[in-house]
This record gives structure tokens, C-alpha cells and sequence, in this order.
């Protein structure tokens, strides 16, 4: 018992993630009917990249919603989106990649599949590492803005062309259980389904791709990495650069150098590598801890 | 950026934060993503 609450233990980031996956995602009657929730909680973002045409989605996607209000006739701008996004930002930063996204949790699982040889990252990581920001300007932001229709409405682009999470959690599951949204499908479902399975396939090989190289909700929590409440740091007097840190980390991040990097999930595998209590998580707004001398960091 | 300045700029970014979702939600915006999440996306599940 007492080894099988210590695996548990060992294995808390997972449950959390199963668990919020299951709390934002749990409104059953949605699977069985092939239909999605209409109720009040669908005017909430929820943290994490979950379509919100899941049929057992309760809250909205943060980046659907976004380019809803976008590309509506009626605002130029989101304060209620901006303002969500910069407050869970500030709060946690990229933590909600780490814990609370069920696209992650997707990514996370397919990663356990044994294969013959991972990657640490993708090849050309240099420049795809700022793919995501270009999804964000141009697909969620511009886009939307910029080309609309004779009533002056544009489209959610991202969520048309990109999204594997909404062809994951809602395209596959509604067209499944819908005989008429069968027959509409086409060129797009077909480019969409192209793209979620290279994203899916990916995930065996290399950790996170979609959360490393094109994830929009991603780049913006990261901004807020560096300044956000939960934060990681680095006792500079008990550091010895030893790498162990980077070795653990599956994003392959020299967490010494930068512990609060933009591409960091806070998945915490550094934390348990560092032999020698260098590194910490904290979570204030109070003045840091003075018996933990934390060096400048970016 | 200092360790000070940083917990000044975190503690502003809260105060604005939920400032601007007080203000999205007096004009309107509330309603707009309600309207877009209530209906299934044809757009994110590929159809639209």
C-alpha cells in the first residue's frame, strides 16, 4: 500500500492532468447524443486548449474565444479574453501546459510509447520554436481582424486550418456520432485529420511537439513565464552547473541558465533531478525567501 | 528585470487583468463567446 501511494505520488501530475481533463470535459450526455453543452459555464474560458465543440466540453477555449470576439462585427478587441489569458498568465504562466491542458495530456500519453530512438527536439528547433508566435499573430489575431465578410464577421482561422486539438476533441468524436455531419465532410476534415495525426505521430517521437512549436495559447502563457506567481528558481550559491537539470527536463531547457524560459511546462522532472537542492518552485508576490540566494534569471 | 520589479509588474498585470475582464464582460463580450461555444464550431471540427 504504502509503495503504491509513493508511485502515486511520483505520479500527481498525471492524475492532476486526468482529472481536469475529466472536470472540464465531464458533461457525459454530450458523448451519448452526439451533441455539445449550451449551458451558462460555456461563457468561462477554461485554462487549457480545449475545443469547446467537444461534446463533453463545459467551458470555452481561450483561443476560440479569442477569435470569436475578434472576428465578430461588433469588436475590434477583447478586453474579457486579454484580460483571462493575462490573468491565469500571470498566476501560473506556462504551468497550465504542464497540468491542466488536455491536449498535453494527448501529447504526454503518446510520448510513453516505447520507440527506438526519441528525439530531444525536432530538427530546425532554432527557427520552429517561433512558429507558435507566428500562429498567434497572423491565424488568432490578424486574420480574424483583417478579412471579413460583407457584414464586416471574419472566421476563427486557427480553429479552421490548424487546430488538432478541435479535430481530436470535437471533429472526431461529433462527425462519429452525427449521420448529417457525416455527410458534409471534405477537403478541409481531410487537411485537418492530415495534420492531427502528424501532430499525434510526432508526440511518440519527440515531447510536446505541439506544445513546443506551434501552440498559440502556449506562446502567450510563456510570455508570462517570466514574471508569473509560480515561478522556479535557482540557488545560485548551491548550483554546480552540473546539467543534471537540462538532462531531466524532456524539453531539453538548461534550467539552470533560465528557469523560467517561455518554452518551460513546469512539469517539474528538474526539480527532482537537482542532487543538490539548487532548485525550488515558489508561488508569492512577497519578497523572495533570503536563505535562497536566487541569481538573476531571464 | 529585478526580482522587485517583477513582483510590481506581476502584481499590476492581476489588478488590469481582472479589470479588463470586468470591462469585456459589462460590454458584451461575454455573450459573444457564449453564442460562438453554445453552437457547434463547424470551423474547428473541419467542416465549416
Amino acid at each position: 500500500m504504502a509503495s503504491w501511494l509513493k508511485q502515486q505520488k511520483k505520479n500527481l501530475r498525471l492524475w492532476v492532468q486526468i482529472a481536469f481533463a475529466a472536470l472540464t470535459n465531464g458533461y457525459v450526455t454530450g458523448f451519448l447524443k452526439g451533441r455539445i453543452y449550451s449551458g451558462p459555464f460555456k461563457q468561462l474560458c477554461v485554462p487549457g486548449l480545449n475545443c469547446y465543440s467537444c461534446p463533453g466540453a463545459v467551458g470555452a477555449c481561450p483561443i476560440g474565444a479569442l477569435q470569436a470576439v475578434l472576428g465578430s462585427s461588433s469588436f475590434r478587441f477583447s478586453l474579457y479574453v486579454f484580460g483571462f489569458l493575462a490573468f491565469v498568465g500571470t498566476l501560473a504562466g506556462r504551468f497550465v501546459c504542464g497540468w491542466l491542458c488536455p491536449f498535453g495530456l494527448v501529447q504526454d500519453l503518446l510520448y510513453k510509447i516505447p520507440f527506438p530512438r526519441k528525439l530531444r527536439r525536432l530538427p530546425g528547433d532554432r527557427f520552429l520554436k517561433f512558429l507558435r508566435y507566428v500562429l498567434l499573430a497572423v491565424f488568432v489575431i490578424l486574420l480574424p481582424l483583417v478579412v471579413v465578410d460583407f457584414v464586416g464577421q471574419g472566421k476563427p482561422w486557427f480553429c479552421s486550418y490548424v487546430c488538432p486539438s478541435g479535430t481530436l476533441f470535437g471533429g472526431i468524436p461529433l462527425v462519429w456520432l452525427n449521420e448529417g455531419l457525416r455527410r458534409s465532410l471534405g477537403w478541409l476534415y481531410a487537411w485537418k485529420m492530415a495534420l492531427l495525426v502528424l501532430v499525434l505521430a510526432l508526440s511518440v517521437l519527440v515531447n510536446r511537439p505541439f506544445c513546443r512549436y506551434a501552440c498559440p495559447l502556449g506562446a502567450v502563457y510563456g510570455l508570462f513565464n517570466p514574471i508569473a506567481l509560480y515561478r522556479f528558481q535557482v540557488d545560485a550559491s548551491k548550483c554546480t552547473h552540473c546539467g543534471a537539470c537540462q538532462a531531466a527536463c524532456k524539453l531539453d531547457i538548461p534550467v539552470w541558465k533560465t528557469p523560467n524560459s517561455t518554452q518551460c511546462i513546469r512539469c517539474g522532472a528538474c526539480l527532482k533531478a537537482c542532487r543538490f537542492g539548487a532548485l525550488r518552485s515558489t508561488f508569492s508576490l512577497k519578497k523572495p525567501d533570503s536563505s535562497f540566494p536566487e541569481k538573476e534569471t531571464r | 528585470m529585478s526580482e522587485r520589479a517583477k513582483r510590481w509588474l506581476a502584481a499590476a498585470l492581476l489588478v488590469a487583468a481582472v479589470g479588463m475582464m470586468a470591462a469585456g464582460a459589462v460590454r458584451g463580450e461575454v455573450q459573444q463567446v457564449w453564442m460562438k461555444a453554445s453552437n457547434i464550431c463547424m470551423e474547428c471540427i473541419g467542416l465549416g
